[in-house]
């Protein structure tokens, strides 16, 4: 017998009660959890899909969709930039590496990239069986992809044209993607695409410049016809941040977007809705709060003469107060770790049907240090819901109300 | 046991309540009888310390009340007095054996289940030690309230009105009830009543006349 087991033994008596409010305080808890848990590894994904990039330079357009679809593979590219000017300035001093992208197939929805192996060291990229392209037409498997598809080591697939964002895309029939290798896990965008050789993209267009033979369609084609959708620059020293994007936006047809910038940017639009979706967390928490001071009150003036008994049987008044203040407690904890539990369950629904719809994953089951403040907070809620009733619990009037009853 | 001296107790002014001087040996027993109104509970309360007389004084066991910390006044009260209200009051919320272990607790004692056993036995309510509040019957509440009253082996037992609304034989087993448990824990016994019908039974009378 101590004050917890009375406190509990209350809770237990108003059982419907209880379990009311400790729901209400749940979903308010669930909810921010969710949205914690959710922008925070958004963030850290989009984080380190950027890692190490400084710019990326695409066809004039808008920089943001520029990132989206050559960093995040999102959004569709803005349009091809030339083979020639690409490497005019791959040879720009201020310009340490330069990985190009060629993005036109999909794989049911998943992107084909072409690109170097420089691409597979920048996202620090394993093999887990295989091998790497060696030629036009060899594609390697992103880890996310080859579990959720039926390729293998030795599979050939046909691509279809486009970012895989419309349905009825018409294939490429005549050429068929051989699977070579396929990739360990990278908790990137790697994960998610096909890997394959820039050439691959000019010979499944091969057929319109009359080459015959696809394997050898980066000699064949003449370099004026060469395109590649982007590329992924890092500078050669900060300074060059000051220089070379105002350079390649006067001095070529190519449009230099900076990741940080733009993710920094996507972040604030994104920021509104989460911020609008917290206000309303907020709204349910202060309604469990509040919904938790009446019951409070009310079982305060129910118990009254439970009250004066116990300072009857020798409590003191500071112990009824700590009774209040516990019963506060309790129902905030219990609402707290029931809804932190709720939220991060929510969490993993929603990432498996993320995984499902082919987007960033996300997962449940991991935590951030927020949620200690949302604990914090929920407790806060409890005490400040029990302050008014502990404090007419302090000023029970023992022979009053006694003799009254 | 327990001395009051030129007492007073008036609510806004309204004088409830006049003892001028009474001095009670250490397990005796008294009835304090009166009748309606005539400050009966008034006095009960200032006995148990759960009220402060609004003059004079009162001490108990050579204590007096008002050189008392707050703070030791409830462990005193909860240590040495025991209390049966008149709508004896049990926790509904807590079983019949933690009502009795809340009286230990909240006086501080250490909660000793044997002696909660024994108090039960000894008021032939052991069998409904499990049961709440609400599935007793008048008489078995007031054996838990008589229970948890004593459970801490007080000094002083107070009742209050403990048998009015029973009828004859009832009222003398409560009343006989109270005695043998006052006796058994050497407390001094002190009911407030207006019941004619026990007042033959106990010698020491302290009579409150109704006040204008």
């Amino acid at each position: 017998m101590n004050l917890a087991t009375v406190s509990a033994a209350y809770l237990r008596a108003r059982a419907l009660n209880t379990t009311l409010n400790v729901l209400l305080l749940a979903l308010g808890i669930a909810t921010i959890t969710l949205l914690l848990l959710t922008t925070s590894q958004l963030e850290e994904r989009m984080q380190r899909d950027a890692r190490g990039i400084d710019l990326v330079v695409g066809a004039k357009g808008s920089p943001m969709q520029i990132i989206l679809s050559s960093i995040y593979q999102l959004d569709v590219p803005t349009g091809n930039v030339s083979w020639k000017q690409a490497q005019e300035l791959a040879r720009h001093r201020a310009v340490r590496k330069m990985i190009p992208l060629a993005l036109a197939d999909n794989y049911k929805g998943y992107r084909v990239v072409g690109t170097n192996h420089d691409y597979v060291a920048h996202y620090g990229a394993r093999l887990a069986q295989g091998r790497l392209w060696q030629a036009p037409l060899e594609a390697v498997l992103g880890a996310d992809l080859a579990a959720q598809s039926n390729l293998a080591v030795g599979s050939t697939f046909i691509g279809a044209h486009g970012m895989g964002t419309r349905e009825g895309e018409h294939m490429h029939d005549a050429y068929s993607y051989q699977v070579v290798g396929v990739l360990a896990p990278t908790g990137t965008v790697v994960d998610r695409i096909v890997l394959t050789d820039v050439a691959s993209v000019w010979a499944v267009h091969a057929d319109q410049h009359d080459i015959k033979d696809v394997m050898r369609v980066a000699e064949l084609l003449p370099d004026d016809e060469k395109e590649l959708t982007a590329l992924l620059i890092q500078y050669a020293s900060p300074l060059a941040a000051a220089v070379l994007p105002r350079y390649i936006n006067q001095n070529s047809e190519m449009q230099a977007a900076s990741p940080a910038y733009e993710t920094a940017r996507l972040f604030t639009i994104i920021g509104v809705g989460v911020d609008v979706l917290r206000g309303f967390a907020l709204v349910l928490i202060i309604a469990a709060g509040l919904s938790v001071f009446i019951a409070l009150y009310n079982a305060l003036l129910e118990r009254r003469y439970d009250l004066a008994v116990m300072r009857a049987l020798g409590a003191s008044p500071a112990r009824l107060v700590a009774l209040m203040l516990l019963e506060g407690l309790l129902l905030a904890g219990i609402g707290a770790v029931l809804g932190i539990a709720l939220g991060h369950f929510l969490t993993e629904v929603l990432g498996v049907a993320l995984t499902a719809a082919k987007q960033v994953a996300v997962t449940g089951w991991t935590w951030v240090p927020e949620e200690l403040w949302l604990i914090g907070l929920a407790l806060a809620v409890g005490i400040v819901a029990a302050l008014l009733p502990a404090w007419r619990a302090y000023r029970t009037d023992i022979a009053g109300t006694l003799a009254r009853g | 046991m327990f001395a009051m001296r030129d007492l007073k107790h008036a609510y806004d002014s309204t004088e409830v309540l006049r003892v001028d001087a009474w001095r009670v040996e250490q397990g005796s027993q008294w009835l304090v009888l009166g009748p309606s109104g005539s400050g009966k509970t008034t006095l009960l309360h200032i006995l148990a310390a759960i009220l402060r007389p609004t003059a004079g004084s009162v001490s108990i066991a050579g204590q007096d009340f008002a050189a008392l910390k707050p703070a030791d006044l409830d462990r005193f009260r909860g240590q040495r007095i025991g209390i049966v209200l008149q709508r004896l009051h049990l926790v509904a919320s807590l079983s019949v054996v933690k009502n009795l272990l809340l009286a230990q607790y909240l006086a501080g004692v250490s909660q000793d289940g044997a002696r909660v056993r024994e108090v039960l036995g000894s008021l032939d309510v052991a069998g409904k030690a499990g049961a709440y509040p609400h599935e007793l019957s008048f008489g078995q509440a007031q054996r838990v309230a008589v229970a948890r009253a004593v459970v801490n082996r007080p000094k002083l037992l107070l009742a209050d009105e403990p048998t009015s609304n029973l009828d004859d034989a009832r009222c003398a087993h409560a009343f006989g009830l109270l005695e043998s448990q006052a006796r058994a824990c050497g407390a001094t016994l002190v009911i407030a009543t207006h019941d004619q019908r026990i007042k033959a039974r106990m010698r020491n009378h302290y009579v409150l006349g109704a006040q204008a």
